[in-house]
């Protein structure tokens, strides 16, 4: 069915410089802990912690060069895990 | 698959040569279809304890006191019944069964993608049985925290809760391994034509199915690592006393198990929409609708978690939005059961055993259905929650569900599985002692609820003494109808008549088109597909 089978030869700089930019977002995520967010602190950390994933997929899952329907369902899954966040924060942000 | 292997078309696929012998040459083979009988062989043998365990607790409760066992032999009893009915019964059953066997077959595939994958995923269910089911044996006896291993009395309960919890754990994986596998399998394998829109429904639930299964089962993983971090190094991610939120457990714990009741029964609808066609000899009406109900139940299937929480002590926000999203989600199952009953309108209907529990699926679905929303009602809710009326709920969409589409996948495609036939009269008349047994069972628990029977206890006050009398008979009337459903079954394979003719109900899938029981790789040539998957009239 959704066949995309031809090759794609990623760079060296390219997985280099992801590599840095997932290392920085790692050193920033520690580096805000010491920042006092309140109730941010959480959604700060989850909020890194998806840009990250997001790199990976992207890059180094190869989800760039796949097709629309893979990407849809990949946004599908974050759009839903986000929406689940947002429910359960119903009960916390108003007890 | 070899060449050499290719070249046995139409040798069935239990007499193919493998290099294994005996057993190993099933719990070694990656082949579908084995996987899928290895699964019904452990499913079914777990069912088997699982009715055990519970005919004890009926027996405990048919008078008030002490009848047969003490409390804490009650608590641990209905712990481990639903433990083993959940996590190694219902929450595998359909996909990893007939999903198993006849996914690939009905959309023309020859195996899954991944078939070492698939044959992994038994495996470590196995493994997860075996862990879950030490709790038995080891020091500190089984656990009795009931199937929800809630906070904060799990980790403080002295009982064996860390085999339950970790065999859950492993469990998960193993559906996870499924669920890969089915998305992947739908995504890549469909025949030349399959479209989407062509795909039979029951594919479709297994599609639906999967998701859920790849997407909420890491969480309850985590959150059952949780509770053993909780345990061995008192972290306080539940312990009030440490900072910790109780209420957190029964959030992150519902997450999962919330969308696993329809990792159970979306597969079930799947099958009734292929009984229903085959049986009413008619093309299903509103075969799109169904899709889209079916993917909708899954999606929002999500977000309604919070029902089993609503006196918990949760925000009013979240109380009102549960409550909404809850009954959001019974629009589409109902917009199945119109179409299932749609198309039963001016058919000629074949009365056979897999169109008996096809149709009595309607009629326990419809009571389960339509009780779940007294619960879904938050003032209905503050009365009922905890009472047997939840049980009977429950049981009645689990086992009235999941149960009756098992039995009724199993009587539809058994010809087809084994290559023979059993006792059509026999099979009616097991269906006929299940119905009346299982009604006879559960409705008088919607009365005890509703009357303020409390769940979990193993005692009452005499005013409930009638009506659980009336269930522990029934419990009787239903285990003598599984018992002649299990014989009928097993003679029928053994001995039963040959089947000669491929397709004895007159289905449209492809699975009717291929040998009984199937060759190895099911077609000899992959077939082009050209039409809708019930073209009938």
């Amino acid at each position: 069915m959704e066949n995309n089978n031809e090759s794609h030869i990623v760079p060296y700089k390219t997985y280099g410089i992801i590599l840095s930019v997932l290392i920085v977002l790692t050193l920033i995520s520690v580096a805000v802990t010491r920042i006092e967010l309140a109730s941010l602190t959480v959604f700060v950390a989850i909020l890194l912690a998806a840009v990250k994933s997001s790199f990976v997929l992207i890059y180094f899952m190869h989800l760039k060069f796949d097709n629309k329907l893979l990407k849809a369902l990949v946004a599908a899954v974050f759009i839903l895990i986000a929406l689940v966040m947002v429910v359960t924060f119903l009960d916390y942000n108003y007890r | 698959m070899s060449n050499q292997e290719t070249e046995t078309t139409h040798v069935s696929f239990r007499d193919v040569k493998s290099k294994y012998k005996g057993i190993f040459a099933w719990i070694f083979s990656t082949d579908h279809k084995r996987v899928g009988l290895l699964y019904l062989y452990s499913i079914v043998s777990f069912f088997v304890v699982g009715v055990l365990l519970g005919a004890a607790m009926k027996l405990e409760l048919m008078s008030p006191g002490k009848t047969i066992m003490d409390p804490q032999a009650y608590n641990a009893i209905f712990t481990l019944h639903g433990v083993i009915m959940i996590f190694l019964v219902v929450v595998p059953g359909l996909p990893a069964v007939f999903g198993n066997f006849f996914l690939p077959i009905m959309i023309g595939a020859k195996d899954v993608a991944f078939p070492k994958l698939n044959l992994l995923s038994w495996w470590v269910y196995v493994v997860g049985a075996l862990v879950a089911l030490s709790a038995l044996f080891a020091g500190g006896g089984p656990p009795d925290t009931g199937w929800t291993f809630y906070a904060p009395y799990s980790f403080k309960t002295n009982t064996n809760m860390l085999p339950a919890v970790l065999g859950a754990f492993i469990l998960g994986f193993s559906s996870i391994l499924t669920g890969i596998n089915f998305i992947v399998t739908i995504h890549r394998l469909r025949a030349p034509g399959m479209s989407w829109f062509r795909l039979p429904l029951f594919p479709w639930t297994l599609y639906g199915t999967a998701w859920i299964q790849i997407l909420a089962t890491p969480i309850v993983g985590i959150t059952l690592l949780m509770i053993v971090g909780e345990r061995l190094f008192n972290i306080g991610f539940f312990d009030p006393a440490l900072g910790g939120d109780p209420i957190l457990y029964q959030h992150l714990f519902w997450i999962y198990s919330h969308p696993a009741v329809y990792i159970m029964i979306l597969p079930a609808m799947g099958v009734i929409s292929e009984i229903i066609p085959t049986f009413a000899n008619k093309s299903i009406f509103g075969y799109k609708a169904i899709v889209i109900s079916t993917l909708a139940i899954a999606f929002v299937g999500y977000f309604v978690w919070g029902h089993h929480m609503f006196t918990s002590g949760m925000s009013g926000t979240a109380l009102y939005t549960f409550s909404f999203l809850t009954f959001l989600v019974a629009i589409p199952s109902a917009i199945k059961v119109f179409n299932w009953v749609g198309t039963l309108h001016k058919a000629s209907i074949q009365l056979e055993a897999p169109f008996f529990w096809a149709a009595s699926f309607l009629f326990v679905f419809m009571i389960g259905g339509l009780s779940g929303l007294a619960l879904g009602a938050l003032a209905t809710n503050v009365h009922l929650h905890d009472t047997a009326f939840v049980v009977a709920h429950f049981h009645f969409i689990v086992f009235g569900g999941v149960g009756f589409a098992f039995m009724g996948a199993i009587h539809y495609w058994f010809p087809k599985m084994w290559g023979r036939m059993y006792n059509t009269r026999v099979a009616t008349t097991g269906w006929i002692f299940f119905f009346i047994g299982f009604n006879t069972l559960y409705l008088p628990m919607f009365f005890l609820g509703i009357d303020g029977m409390p769940r979990r206890y193993y005692d009452y006050v005499e005013r409930f003494h009638g009506p659980n009398i009336v269930s522990t008979i029934g419990s009787w009337v239903m285990i003598a109808g599984i018992i002649i459903i299990l014989v009928n079954l097993i003679r029928g394979a053994k001995y039963g008549p040959i089947t000669t003719n491929k397709n004895p109900w007159g289905g449209k899938t492809l699975e009717w088109e291929v040998d009984s029981p199937p060759t190895l790789e099911n077609f000899e040539e992959i077939p082009v597909i050209d039409r809708s998957p019930y073209d009938y009239r």
